[in-house]
């Protein structure tokens, strides 16, 4: 229990996947501009992030892994790890198709407000990026869980700040230097984020 | 000039795909902390880049439209694992160095981008040049902003020490530098008013996506099943879902305003 803790805080706060891992950058520049639109996008990110963790660790361990059922029973002792990046990126690119349609055909509600932000996360480096690090890092089922949730409840903590910040502070500012404004400023500010995020380095 | 090493030269002055497409920004952000892993980063890109352009143009006809886009990751994704195997095998230090971010080249914009941008209309070598072109681009970029970085964060081009200790920036090399940096260079091309996707004078092209690669997403995705849109405008106007098209938007009217 504490180990699962850990890994949530250490992985939502302390080494948060946008300002100090640079996953996801693209969506945390392109869906900051306004809070409604990134609320849209962080709730996306999480559902998505949460439900590929666990099922690409499922895979894994299955098909892929030298210890698994599909490996043990075809004798392959070195198990089939090089195919993990072309598995989890197809399961990835499928399970957010499905998603979006199971969404789609049982809960409009729930569509209506993920729905559009959902095709954006195929190519999202996040959660390739969680599956591929749960390989690495040995987790089981439950830490798995955890840490996509750690890592998406990150990213989503990080967009909302940072849309915050620009459609209070940045948007239409005219104190901004001329050859700030745009994308420079926006630089700027999860520079100082970033900083702002080094101060939980001390919670674990 | 030879419309081959023409190919070479936009992909490296006309069309950098950092400097002024702003395409792969992650790789940009994470893997500059040194020279030697910019050009490690961009390398590797340059390899993938080169043969997904030449195996996706030389399949652009057998490939049927709906199986388009999973068939280009397919490409890309086995090419990313070749060369993860390579670099593992060869230069294990860069493998350490660069970990998670060499398998996830697979989902470099910049990748996918050129091959439904230039590769899926043109032929295998012309294709396999423009690659090569952008690749070289990459590179060019990453080891320009690696070798500022470690400069003023380590003191050092290339493990080279020219600063002395006492003297170095240490917040450079970890990762607010990396914002810091890349702010100060879209700055100063807006101050230079250089052609760059951050202040709307940049080359036009179907994948200029101010700064985000949101633009590639959607048009990659919800274009799957239908005909390419020629220009930027075109594409964002037929495909893209209603927000990102209100994104669009106002991005265009803060371009305006900025120039």
């Amino acid at each position: 229990m504490k180990d699962l803790l850990l890994i949530a805080i250490k992985y939502s706060l302390v080494s948060n996947v946008v300002l100090s891992q640079f996953l996801g950058i693209c969506p945390f520049l392109g869906v900051s501009k306004k809070t409604e639109s990134s609320k849209g996008m962080g709730g996306a990110v999480i559902f998505v992030i949460v439900i590929a963790s666990v099922i690409t660790h499922g895979i894994y361990v299955t098909f892929l892994a030298a210890s698994g059922p599909l490996c043990q029973a075809l004798g392959l002792k070195d198990g089939l790890e090089y195919l993990n990046t072309i598995v989890f990126i197809l399961v990835i690119a499928a399970l957010v198709q499905f998603v979006e349609m199971f969404l789609k055909k049982n809960i409009p509600s729930l569509y209506e407000s993920l729905g559009v932000y959902l095709p954006l996360i195929t190519t999202n480096c996040a959660v390739l990026g969680v599956a591929l690090n749960n390989v690495s890092y040995g987790y089981n089922l439950a830490e798995s869980f955890v840490y996509g949730l750690g890592i998406s409840v990150g990213f989503a903590l990080a967009l909302l700040l940072m849309a915050g910040i620009r459609e209070n502070i940045i948007a239409g500012n005219d104190r901004i230097p001329h050859s700030f404004q745009g994308s420079p400023i926006v630089l700027v500010t999860a520079c100082l984020m970033a900083i702002a995020f080094f101060g939980f380095g001390g919670l674990i | 000039m030879n419309k081959y090493l023409e190919r070479i030269v936009n992909g490296i002055f006309k069309e950098n795909p950092t400097f002024i497409i702003m395409l792969g920004m992650c790789p940009t952000l994470a893997t500059t902390t040194s020279a030697m892993n910019g050009l490690g980063m961009g390398l590797s890109t340059l390899a993938v880049l080169m043969f997904s352009n030449l195996v996706i143009s030389a399949l652009r006809k057998v490939i049927p439209e709906r199986m388009r886009l999973p068939g280009e990751i397919v490409v890309v994704a086995s090419l990313v694992t070749i060369v993860q195997l390579l670099i593992q095998a060869y230069v294990p230090s860069i493998y350490e160095a660069l970990g998670i971010y060499i398998p996830l080249i697979v989902v470099n914009c910049i990748i996918l981008g050129r091959a439904e941008s230039y590769a899926l209309f043109n032929g295998p070598l012309l294709s396999f040049c423009d690659g090569l072109g952008m690749g070289l681009g990459f590179t060019f970029a990453l080891v320009i902003i690696g070798s500022v970085r470690e400069l003023i964060g380590s003191g050092s081009i290339f493990n080279f020490q020219i600063i002395p200790e006492a003297y170095h920036i240490s917040i450079f090399v970890l990762a607010p530098g990396a914002f810091l940096v890349l702010a100060m260079l879209t700055a100063i091309q807006n101050k230079l008013r250089l052609p760059s996707a951050t202040n709307g004078d940049a080359v036009q092209s179907e994948f200029v996506c101010s700064g985000n690669c949101m633009g590639c997403f959607s048009d990659c995705k919800t274009e799957a099943a239908k005909p390419i849109a020629k220009t930027a405008a075109a594409a964002s106007a037929a495909v893209k879902p209603e927000v990102a098209k209100e994104e669009l938007k106002v991005d265009h009217k803060e371009k305006e305003e900025t120039v």
